[in-house]
C-alpha cells in the first residue's frame, strides 16, 4: 500500500492559512496530492475542508501559503484560468440550458469549434451513462441524473484536478452507495486526480486512495484508509475514524499507566487507543493476563457481531463513556456479568 | 394536492368580497362605459359609439402629450432597468448591507411629494432648466428603486454557486454575467422594466413639479382639462391607458410567474 505519492506530487500545498474575520479557517495546511490519485478531505463541519477546496478552485483567497499544481503557482491565477474543475454540492447546473449546453459550457468558453464541442459532449455523456438525455433541461432529470450531468460538465474540460464538494450528500441512501462505486470507476477511467470533500467517513474510507483527516483548520493525519484505522496519529483521528476506546495517562516503555494500572501498548504520547474488536472479554477469572476487570452494562447483537459495553473497575476512558468491545457472533457474556478484559500489546497504540 | 378548506367557507363570505371588488372596480367600469357614450355629456349615457376614441386620435394636443409621456416612460424604463439591475447585482453579490439595501429601495416608498419637491429644488439649485429630460431623471429616481426591489428579490433566491460554476468552467466576470446571471434573473428584469414603464406613464405629482410649461405629459394635460369638467374624450383616453396598463401588468405578472416556476427544479 503506497501512502505517499510515488512520483513528484501533482498538487503541493504548503503553509496555507485562511481566515474569515476572527475565525481562522485554515491554520497552516501542508498537503501533497499525486497524479491520478483519489484523495479525500475528511472532517467535521467547520474543520476547514471546504475552505481548502474553495481555495484550490479560486473562490477563496488564502491569507498566506503556496499552492503549486504541476510546478505552477495556482494561487496567482483567477478561478476561470485554473486547470481545475469543481463539482458543486448543489450541482449548480444552469437551469436555462439543456444538458448538452451545460456540459458544453466549458469547451465553448475555451473557444473550441462547434463540431469538436459536440463530439466531446457526446463522448462524456456516454462515459457518465446519460446518452439520449442531452436535450433535456436539468429540471426534467432525477437527482442521480443531475449528479451525472454535474460530473460530466466538470470532467469534459479534462482538468488536471477535479474537486468534488460533498458529491453524494444530495442523493438518496441507496443511490449513494451505487454512486460511490461509480465515482471510483470513473476516476480510473478518466485518469484525473479527484479531491473529494466529505464529512462522511464511510464515503471517504471506501472511495479514496488516501484520506486527509482535518480538524480545527489543520490536517491531523494523511494516510491510506487502512492505516488511518490501524495507526491513527492522534486522539482526534482515533476517535473520528471508526469506534475506539481511548485512555489518558502516563506512557512508559510497556504501555500507559492509568489510575495505577498498566495498560499494554506501544508508542509515545498520553493517549492509548484500542479498537473494540481487539479487546478480548472473558468471564471473571477464566484466563490469565487480564488487563482490566469490569461489569457488562449492555450487549447488543446485530446479526454477524455483538457490541458489548463494559464499565471497567477503577479506570475510566478519556471520554467518560463505557468501554466498547465487539466480537463475532452472539454475545459470550450476559448483562451484569463480571468480566476480565485483555488485549495484545501490539493491538494498542499510544498517541499524542 | 387539493384544498378541501376552499369548499368549507360559509357562502355569505362572498358578499363582502363582492362589495370590495365593486368598490375597487366600479369607478373604473363607469369611466370605460361612459367612454362609449355617443352624446356630449360625460355623466349620462345617451347611446353607444366610438366617436370619442376617434376624437382622441384627432386631438393634436393630446397626441403631443401622449408622445411626451411615451418618450419619458421609455427613457425611464431603459435607464431604470439598467441602473436598477446593476445596483441589485452589486448589492446582493458584493455589498451585503441591510442599510444599503434600504437606501436603494427607499425612493420607491417615499411620498411622491417629498421626491417632487426635493428634485425641483435640486434642479433649480443646479441651474437645470425644466423639461421632459428633468421629468425622466425624476422618474428614473423612483423607477430604479422599483427595479432594484424586484431584481434583488430574484437574485437572493439564486444559487450563488451557479456563477461560481460558470467561472470554474472558464468564463470571466462579464461572460458569467451575460450567460448565467442575466438569463437567470431575466424574468425579474422584464417585470421591473414593465413596472417602471407603467409607473412613469401615469405619474402625475413628480411630473407636475419637475416639468417645464411647454411639453406637458399626458397626466398633466388631462389634469389641465378636467379642471373645466370631464369630457367623454378624457374617458376614452383613460380607457386606452387602462388597456395599456392592464396589458403591461399582466405581462409583468406572467414574467414573474415564469421566475417562480423555474425555481422549482
Amino acid at each position: 500500500m503506497t501512502t505517499e505519492p510515488t512520483t513528484e506530487p501533482l498538487l503541493r500545498v504548503r503553509g496555507l492559512t485562511a481566515a474569515y474575520g476572527d475565525v481562522q479557517a485554515l491554520r497552516g495546511v501542508d498537503l501533497d496530492i499525486g497524479d491520478r490519485e483519489f484523495f479525500a478531505l475528511l472532517g467535521p463541519s467547520g474543520c476547514g475542508k471546504s475552505t481548502l477546496l474553495r481555495s484550490l478552485a479560486g473562490f477563496e483567497q488564502p491569507a498566506s501559503g503556496t499552492v503549486e499544481l504541476a510546478g505552477e503557482d495556482l494561487l496567482a491565477q483567477p478561478a476561470h484560468r485554473r486547470p481545475v474543475n469543481m463539482m458543486f454540492q448543489s450541482y449548480a447546473l444552469f437551469p436555462h440550458l439543456t444538458v448538452e449546453r451545460n456540459v458544453g459550457y466549458g469547451p465553448a468558453r475555451a473557444g473550441l469549434p462547434k463540431a469538436e464541442i459536440a463530439t466531446r459532449v457526446a463522448e462524456v455523456l456516454r462515459t457518465v451513462g446519460l446518452e439520449g438525455l442531452g436535450r433535456r433541461r436539468p429540471s426534467q432529470l432525477s437527482g442521480g441524473q443531475r449528479q451525472r450531468v454535474a460530473l460530466a460538465r466538470a470532467i469534459v474540460n479534462r482538468p488536471r484536478l477535479l474537486l468534488l464538494d460533498e458529491p453524494l450528500s444530495a442523493l438518496d441512501r441507496n443511490v449513494r452507495a451505487q454512486m460511490q462505486l461509480e465515482l471510483k470507476r470513473l476516476q480510473h477511467e478518466v485518469g484525473i486526480a479527484f479531491v473529494v470533500v466529505t464529512h462522511d467517513q464511510d464515503e471517504a474510507l471506501s472511495m479514496a486512495d488516501r484520506v486527509a483527516v482535518m480538524s480545527d483548520g489543520l490536517v491531523q493525519q494523511v494516510a491510506a484508509p487502512e492505516e488511518l484505522y490501524r495507526a491513527p496519529a492522534n486522539r482526534f483521528v482515533a476517535e473520528f475514524i471508526g469506534r475506539s476506546n481511548v485512555f489518558e495517562g502516563a506512557a512508559g516503555p510497556d504501555g500507559l499507566t492509568v489510575g495505577g494500572r498498566l495498560l499494554p501498548g506501544h508508542g509515545t504520547g498520553s493517549f492509548l487507543v484500542v479498537r473494540p474488536e481487539d479487546v478480548v472479554v472473558r468471564p471473571r477469572g477464566a484466563g490469565a493476563g487480564a488487563v482490566l476487570s469490569g461489569r457488562v452494562l449492555e450487549t447488543q447483537f446485530s446479526g454477524g457481531s455483538t457490541a458489548i459495553a463494559v464499565a471497567a473497575d477503577g479506570v475510566a476512558t478519556a471520554s467518560g463513556q463505557p468501554l466498547v468491545v465487539t466480537q463475532a457472533g452472539a454475545p459470550s457474556v450476559q448483562r451484569g456479568a463480571e468480566v476480565d478484559l485483555s488485549w495484545s500489546p501490539d493491538a494498542a497504540r499510544i498517541v499524542a | 394536492m387539493s384544498a378541501p378548506s376552499a369548499k368549507q367557507g360559509p357562502g355569505l363570505l362572498w358578499i363582502p368580497l363582492l362589495g370590495c371588488f365593486a368598490f375597487l372596480y366600479l369607478p373604473i367600469l363607469v369611466v370605460v362605459a361612459l367612454s362609449f357614450n355617443s352624446g356630449r355629456s360625460a355623466l349620462n349615457l345617451q347611446g353607444l359609439s366610438l366617436r370619442w376614441y376617434a376624437e382622441v386620435f384627432r386631438d393634436g394636443d393630446l397626441g403631443h402629450a401622449l408622445l411626451n409621456t411615451l418618450l419619458v416612460a421609455t427613457g425611464t424604463m431603459v435607464v431604470s432597468t439598467v441602473l436598477g439591475t446593476m445596483l441589485a447585482v452589486g448589492l446582493v453579490r458584493h455589498a451585503r448591507s441591510t442599510a444599503l439595501d434600504a437606501f436603494a429601495m427607499t425612493p420607491a416608498i417615499l411620498p411622491d411629494l417629498v421626491l417632487a419637491i426635493g428634485l425641483l429644488s435640486f434642479f433649480s439649485w443646479a441651474g437645470i432648466s425644466l423639461g421632459l429630460g428633468t421629468v425622466m431623471v425624476a422618474h428614473t429616481a423612483f423607477g430604479t428603486a422599483f427595479v432594484v426591489a424586484v431584481v434583488r428579490a430574484r437574485l437572493v433566491q439564486l444559487d450563488g454557486s451557479l456563477e461560481e460554476a460558470s467561472q470554474d468552467l472558464g468564463a470571466g466576470g462579464l461572460t458569467t454575467f451575460v450567460r448565467v446571471t442575466l438569463p437567470s434573473i431575466a424574468p425579474a428584469v422584464v417585470a421591473g422594466a414593465l413596472l417602471s414603464f407603467t409607473l412613469s406613464v401615469d405619474e402625475f405629482v413628480i411630473a407636475f413639479f419637475t416639468n417645464g410649461p411647454s411639453s406637458p405629459t399626458l397626466p398633466i394635460e388631462i389634469y389641465s382639462r378636467v379642471r373645466f369638467g370631464v369630457t367623454p374624450e378624457i374617458n376614452a383616453l383613460a380607457s386606452l391607458l387602462l388597456l395599456v396598463s392592464v396589458v403591461a401588468v399582466v405581462a409583468g405578472a406572467l414574467a414573474l410567474r415564469r421566475t417562480e416556476t423555474t425555481d422549482d427544479d
